[in-house]
């Protein structure tokens, strides 16, 4: 805030104000010192409604893991089933086809709501808006979108399937979500 | 029927207390019929002061206005009431909410009255506060110079409704946590500050969805969050514009028909 001391017009002759001279002509030290105080708070201001918006976001989420182990891949043994069996705590069905094992992330691509698997009919159906899926996850009926997502899923060391829900892959085409990291291959 | 001494005795401590400095510190007037008294009644009540100490006589009809704006205003501090009563009770934990909702019903003392009272306030607000809307539209008197008014309603209507939808919550039952799941997902598809929406700029971990909810899916986080909106934020931003509103109507007059 403090100022060099300006040369006057005056004591410089008879050349035109210089710039910091001219700006003292127009606005007078009263004003300015008030713009500056202003100025400051509004300054603080805008920083704290800045800082005030990051509050509302948390930095820790006290929420489920993304990534669980969900027994062997002989625990599916039945081909064109779907398993509810990790639906309540993790919010994915393991699904086994023909050649393999898929994870389906439980969640309507429409508006969020879970569907559920109805054997009888061989689709998954969604409550809210009456979204229906096929086994593949992909859209038969209803307004949602896209296909579910399907999770990454592999075997460890010990041969015990692990799915990553942070991974996800929607997409109609096969032979992008028909082999890993979406796929297991069951020989 | 009182005897002539007792109606003597009646007037006599009518009188006495109409004197006593109590009396006189709270009415600065008196209740005489004049024009004078009745501008002071207006003017010198800390609750009345805001209303108009004139209108128009046509004004006055209750076609004119279908008093739908002051029908809002009467199911709002309904709501607070009925509200501040039910908080007594709830407490906004995932554990508890859904419990003390239906200790609310069946085991408080006039707790299911006072639940359904909120509840069919809360409906009829939202009727009355559009059919004021609908009121202001059609009688063209949101014309300058009421325009400003017109858009601190258009706040209010907008504050009626998303504290409407936070309440949707509270009851934590099956359709209030999926409602507002559908609800939050499509605060997602927002243009810029949806991670679903056109033109986005955020990721599903800073969106719109992420702040309302206080996370990923509707949780903890999000009925503290709903909660606090509900009872405290929201009903205080209410009475802020309210009170604004209220003000204008006084200050930029009542919209006569030509």
């Amino acid at each position: 805030m403090a100022e060099p001391a300006a040369p006057r017009p005056a004591e410089s002759g008879t050349t035109p104000a210089s710039g910091l001279a001219a700006f003292e002509q127009k606005v007078t030290r009263r004003k300015f010192i008030v713009n500056v105080g202003w100025g400051i708070i509004a300054a603080f201001g805008a920083g704290f409604a800045g800082v005030l918006n990051r509050y509302l976001f948390p930095n820790v989420l006290y929420e489920p893991v993304s990534q669980f182990k969900a027994g062997k891949p002989s625990d599916y043994p039945t081909p064109n089933s779907v398993s509810d069996k990790w639906l309540r705590e993790y919010r994915t069905w393991i699904v086994r086809d023909a050649h393999g094992i898929y994870a389906v992330w439980a969640r309507c691509t429409h508006l969020g709501c879970t569907p559920r698997w109805f054997s009888n009919e061989h689709r998954f159906r969604c409550p809210c808006h009456g979204s229906n899926y096929d086994i593949k996850a992909d859209v038969i009926a209803g307004p949602a979108p896209r296909p579910m997502n399907r999770c990454k899923i592999w075997l460890d060391d010990e041969g015990v399937i692990n799915v990553d829900k942070a991974v996800l892959l929607s997409t109609t085409n096969d032979t992008t979500r028909l082999k890993p990291p979406y796929y297991l291959q069951v020989s | 029927m009182l005897s002539d001494a007792q109606k003597q005795k009646l007037s006599e401590i009518k009188a006495q207390v109409k004197s006593s400095q109590v009396w006189t510190s709270i009415f600065r007037h008196d209740f005489s019929d004049t024009p004078r008294t009745r501008l002071d009644r207006i003017f010198k009540n800390v609750w009345l002061h805001l209303h108009p100490v004139r209108i128009p006589r046509i004004t006055a009809r209750l076609t004119h206005t279908f008093c739908l704006g002051g029908l809002t205003f009467f199911f709002f501090i309904v709501l607070t009431v009925t509200g501040v009563l039910l908080m007594f009770y709830y407490r906004p934990t995932v554990e508890a909410a859904y419990n003390d909702m239906k200790d609310l019903e069946f085991a408080v003392t006039l707790g299911m009255f006072l639940r359904n009272l909120h509840r069919w306030s809360a409906h009829l607000m939202v009727f009355f506060v559009i059919g004021h809307m609908a009121r202001v539209f059609l009688t063209a008197s949101y014309k300058p110079p009421r325009e400003f008014n017109w858009v601190v309603g258009v706040i209010l209507l907008t504050l009626t409704l998303i504290l409407s939808f936070s309440g949707y919550l509270l009851p934590w039952d099956q359709l209030a946590i999926w409602a507002i799941t559908v609800g939050t997902n499509m605060a997602a598809a927002t243009p810029l500050m949806g991670a679903e929406g056109p033109f986005t700029i955020v990721s599903v971990d800073n969106d719109a969805r992420f702040i309302t909810l206080g996370g990923h899916f509707v949780g903890q986080a999000t009925l503290l969050r709903f909660y606090v909106l509900h009872c405290i934020a929201l009903p205080l931003a209410a009475s802020a514009f309210m009170i604004v509103h209220f003000w204008r109507v006084n200050k930029d007059g009542f919209a006569v028909p030509s």
